[in-house]
């Protein structure tokens, strides 16, 4: 990168202020995974096909892939990392991984974050909506069942209910 | 090697219920991915790393006459430039087929064959100079497709093979063929084609190298076989394999294609070796549909004799595989084409011709189900058209042919426990079969025109009956070290793909050992720290390094459970090991913690580790050939299809899909239903729209190297997957336990063509199943023809006189018969 100047913003990434310089054309996950070095950000084809890279940036899922890093000044970024607190994991991360919604996990923090994105909108999501908004977001592993069964508990959770996982979907029909 | 009787009868610890074992845990390594803290091979850096990029060939077939790198050596950031003369010895993943350069000496098969490689500062710098590197090619013919491969001698992509543009050629033939075809009362012929696919990971190939000051090298890669590239490391970088780790992080999806050793493995090493920085490179989405190594295009000309009551009493099959440029798998891959058509129903007499042949196309390899899915398309179809024929229902005509359990087949294979018939029935009851087929009446239907319901079935291997390089090795070890602080680790060369190998170790220790699975690690896929596993391939992990964790963990209870009685003074026989404690099942308050156990046995025997192996059983079959196909085991499923093809568009709609897998016995029931799902999609893929296709008149450049154009079912084409799982316990699994990584893919393809005829009343012969081909074939319908769309004829060509086998039933020995000389 000789010669060219490093640009530098702030923004709040997973609730903390941050600084960063990075060269100006690098795109958010690059920003991310090269300068901030949070890796869970994950990438399958950095031309905005697969959904495999994305953030919330203000709560509303983005490719980040397809966002350049100087956009970020300012804006609040959500990343996989920052899902789980203190207080444990997500109720999304735990019914992921109960369900085994994640097989090799690398398009797992993409879809993680944009199912966090429509319980906070929908907290009572349809089968129908939650594929409509998963349709951007590529899985080759799990035929995507086992993600809507994730979605479709924890958001029976986050509203309260004491749910559990249909019987069928771990041990197959009788 | 030892009996694990423990394992083989269904119990736990001491023949009590079973703790762990066929319970939904979760993967132990499940909350690291949904956190983001798994570590992928591009995840990794390193001090003073430098980036690679690879120069690839933008000509599908030429000579290289020069190279030229001075400007992108000048450029600034610049460490090193290799090219094909710095690595000037072959590989391949076969000792067969060691026809691959790490970079290309003197010629280019292939668009996206790589030339030359560049290590640099960063990314950017490496993108920028391997944009200087000048090479200058001299283009040669083309070869693009099976057709031309077979008429077109000269020039020979590559100077072995069977003649020409031929790689393999293969001709077997198991008992009297003409005997059975004159048995027969119906005999079918049916060309069919399927096309070509690739396994798209999400995660990019990428590898990290470090050749460090004490000169040993450690390639940290995204690889399903670490074993296989540790072998082609030493080789092509004529190091000491003593002296090169391969570590295989955490696949990001593999599904066959992350298991043949890569070129950008070998490369980034080298550059390491002469900048001594770290070197990494991770591929663009481009690249990886350039490495690809995925499903075989395969023509198939499918001729089978068959009794009025479907009882099949011939089959003679010829396969022709569009290779691509490179031998990969290929001639496992070819052989797999013929193999396994006689583990389903009974096939009594049966002949296989295979070819596979090389084209300037990136090469063809194992995609899951390994050169299978393409015959059983192919099978499943014209038994579809045969139980028409002989107006049958096809789901009866399927069910009550079977192989029967425990017997061998006619090319020598030997099934042990087999639940296909149990599969069928639970499909057929559930979907509703007997209200919704319409038993080949067209007038009477029982569902809308437009709607329709079809049913295959399929078999897997669970496991390849003999390593890629001849050995008598063990397929699979196993090393356990338990520390006195009650820690047990156990150590295996397996590799986590996403399918849960990881955890399937964990599980069987933690059944035998009386512990949480949670309490275990696990340290895989390291062949510093991990005893040899010959990778995840063939859906031989969870059969083989089961059985391993099995016996070293049986041996480890062993140790432990003499210390204990000593102490405790109570009959070996009596203790029991659960809930972290081992006691007498006599006096359940008699006994120590699992950790004071540990104690004890290190007190008397010192460091307590033990190992364990596997090796699969012989085979009875003994002929040239004879080595792919068998297997300690093989998994049965069966699909019911149904769809909604649309008369209009030819869009085909899959609504749902009736899945029932013999899975011996579930190791993790949750596992096992996602990847039953995640092969129904898979399949579902392959059937509606995946394809790996090329501009033939525009330099056999690839349509569409991207995750946009090449189609792959999104969560809006995924259809509803109901699953039924049968447990016949194998003798030959731990615990009983079957595969599922691969075998529930096979029969979504034919299931799906087979529910287009019932719907609308058109064969499609070929997949994907476009609207395209679909509304062909209506056009071709409407005309009062025939209504199918596929293939018309296969190439003609001169086969080798077929090796002969006797059948089992005919009183064969497994042996091929000496060849006579046959003048006609």
């Amino acid at each position: 990168m000789s010669g060219k100047q490093k640009a530098h913003i702030e923004l709040t990434l997973n609730g903390e202020a941050t600084e960063v310089a990075f060269a100006p054309h690098k795109t958010l996950l690059e920003v991310l995974r090269e300068d901030l070095g949070l890796m869970g950000t994950k990438h399958g084809c950095e031309l905005g096909e697969c959904g495999t890279c994305a953030v919330l940036v203000d709560g509303r899922s983005v490719l980040s892939c397809l966002m350049l890093g100087l956009d970020a000044e300012g804006r609040e970024v959500e990343t996989i990392e920052g899902m789980a607190t203190a207080e444990g994991l997500h109720p999304l991360q735990e019914t992921f991984a109960d369900l085994g919604a994640a097989q090799c996990g690398y398009c797992t923090p993409g879809f993680l974050l944009v199912s966090k994105e429509l319980l906070k909108t929908n907290p009572e999501p349809s089968r129908e909506e939650i594929k409509e908004a998963l349709s951007g977001n590529l899985c080759r592993c799990t035929g995507y069942l086992k993600i809507y069964e994730a979605v479709e508990l924890a958001a029976a959770r986050m509203r309260g209910e004491e749910a559990e996982a249909v019987k069928e979907t771990i041990y197959g029909y009788e | 090697m030892a009996t694990n009787n423990n394992g083989k009868n269904g119990r736990g610890g001491n023949g009590g219920p079973l703790k762990v074992v066929g319970k939904p845990f979760r993967k132990v390594d499940a909350r690291s991915k949904c956190t983001g803290q798994t570590k992928f091979a591009d995840d990794i850096t390193l001090p003073r790393m430098l980036y690679c990029k690879i120069l690839r060939s933008t000509e599908p077939h030429a000579i290289i006459k020069s190279i030229d790198t001075s400007k992108a050596l000048a450029l600034p950031g610049v460490s090193a430039i290799i090219t094909g003369k710095d690595l000037p010895i072959t590989y391949g993943i076969l000792p067969v087929s060691q026809d691959e350069h790490p970079l290309c000496v003197d010629r280019v098969r292939f668009i996206g064959d790589p030339v030359a490689a560049v290590a640099a500062v960063d990314e950017d710098t490496a993108f920028d100079a391997m944009n200087l590197i000048e090479v200058e090619y001299e283009r040669l013919q083309t070869i693009t497709n099976i057709e031309e491969a077979v008429m077109v001698n000269e020039p020979r992509i590559h100077e072995y093979g069977d003649g020409g543009n031929v790689h393999k050629k293969v001709s077997l033939e198991f008992g009297d063929l003409d005997e059975g075809f004159a048995e027969a009362d119906l005999v079918r012929e049916d060309i069919l084609f399927f096309e070509g696919n690739t396994h798209l990971p999400m995660e990019q190939h990428a590898a990290v190298a470090h050749f460090d000051a004490d000169r040993k090298l450690t390639l940290w890669s995204a690889t399903q076989t670490p074993h296989y590239v540790h072998r082609a490391l030493a080789k092509t970088l004529e190091l000491p394999a003593s002296h090169i780790r391969v570590i295989a992080t955490p696949n990001g999806g593999g599904f066959g294609g992350k298991s043949d050793p890569f070129n950008h493995e070998i490369v980034v090493s080298k550059l390491s070796m002469m900048t001594n920085r770290p070197v990494k490179v991770t591929l663009t989405r481009e690249e990886v549909f350039y490495c690809h190594r995925g499903r075989h295009p395969v023509l198939m000309k499918i001729k089978t004799g068959v009794k009025r009551d479907g009882a099949i009493t011939a089959m003679d099959f010829q396969s022709f595989l569009d290779g691509g440029a490179y031998g990969s798998y290929g001639v496992a891959s070819t052989f797999y084409t013929g193999a396994l058509q006689t583990v389903t129903y009974n096939v009594p007499r049966y002949k296989f011709r295979g070819l596979r042949a090389f084209t300037n196309k990136p090469p063809c390899g194992p995609k899951r189900g390994h050169g299978t899915p393409q015959p059983r398309f192919a099978l499943e179809v014209q038994l579809d058209k045969i139980a028409e024929q002989l107006k049958l229902d096809p789901a009866e005509i399927r069910r009550k042919h079977l192989v029967p359990p425990f017997s061998v087949t006619a090319n020598y294979l030997r099934v042990g426990s087999m639940g296909l018939g149990p599969c069928i029935d639970k499909v057929v009851t559930g979907s509703d079969w007997k209200n919704k087929f319409s038993g080949w009446d067209r007038a009477n239907r029982k569902l809308p025109e437009g709607k329709g319901i079809g049913i295959a079935c399929s078999s897997y291997i669970c496991g390849a009956g003999l390593p890629i390089y001849w050995n008598s090795m063990p397929h699979s070890g196993v090393q356990l070290r338990l520390d006195r602080q009650g820690g047990v680790c156990v150590q295996c060369g397996s590799t986590d793909i996403g399918q849960g190998s990881d955890s399937i170790l964990a599980y069987i220790v933690a059944e035998v050992l009386g512990i949480d699975p949670f309490d275990i690690r696990v340290i895989t896929a390291d062949t510093d720290l991990t005893p040899v596993d010959l990778g995840s391939y063939s859906s031989r992990v969870t059969l083989m390094t089961g059985n391993a964790a099995l016996q070293a963990a049986e041996r480890a209870r062993e140790l432990l459970t003499v210390a204990v009685a000593e102490k405790l003074s109570v009959p070996i026989e009596n203790l029991s090991f659960a809930e972290r404690r081992v006691f007498d099942v006599e006096n359940p308050d008699t006994g120590v913690t699992f950790a004071e156990a540990v104690v004890l046995a290190e007190s008397k025997f010192g460091t307590i580790g033990t190992v364990g192996s596997y090796t699969p059983p012989r085979s009875p079959g003994k002929y040239k050939g004879a080595g792919v196909g068998p297997s300690p085991a093989y998994s049965y499923s069966a699909a019911v299809a149904e769809v909604d093809v649309d008369a209009a568009t030819g869009i085909v709609t899959v609504e749902r899909v009736y899945i029932g897998h013999d899975i011996g016995k579930s190791i993790n029931p949750a596992l096992v239903m996602g990847q039953v799902e995640g092969s129904v999609y898979m399949g579902l893929g392959e059937a509606l729209m995946e394809e790996m296709t090329y501009r033939a008149n525009r330099n056999v450049v690839h349509k569409f190297p991207s995750l946009l154009e090449y189609k792959s079912p999104t969560t809006l084409e995924m259809c509803d997957v109901v699953t039924y799982l049968i447990e016949d316990a194998d003798p030959n699994g731990p615990f009983g336990a079957k595969e599922v990584g691969q075998g529930p893919l096979l029969p979504i393809m034919p299931a799906v063509a087979n529910a287009v005829y019932d719907a609308v009343g058109v064969r499609i012969d070929e997949v994907p199943i476009t609207p395209e081909k679909v509304l062909t074939a209506l056009r071709d319908k409407a005309k009062g023809r025939e209504g199918r769309y596929g293939p018309k004829s296969v190439p003609d060509v001169e086969w080798p006189q077929p090796l002969k086998v006797q059948t089992p039933a005919e009183g064969g020995d497994g042996r091929e018969m000496p060849r006579v000389a046959v003048h006609s």
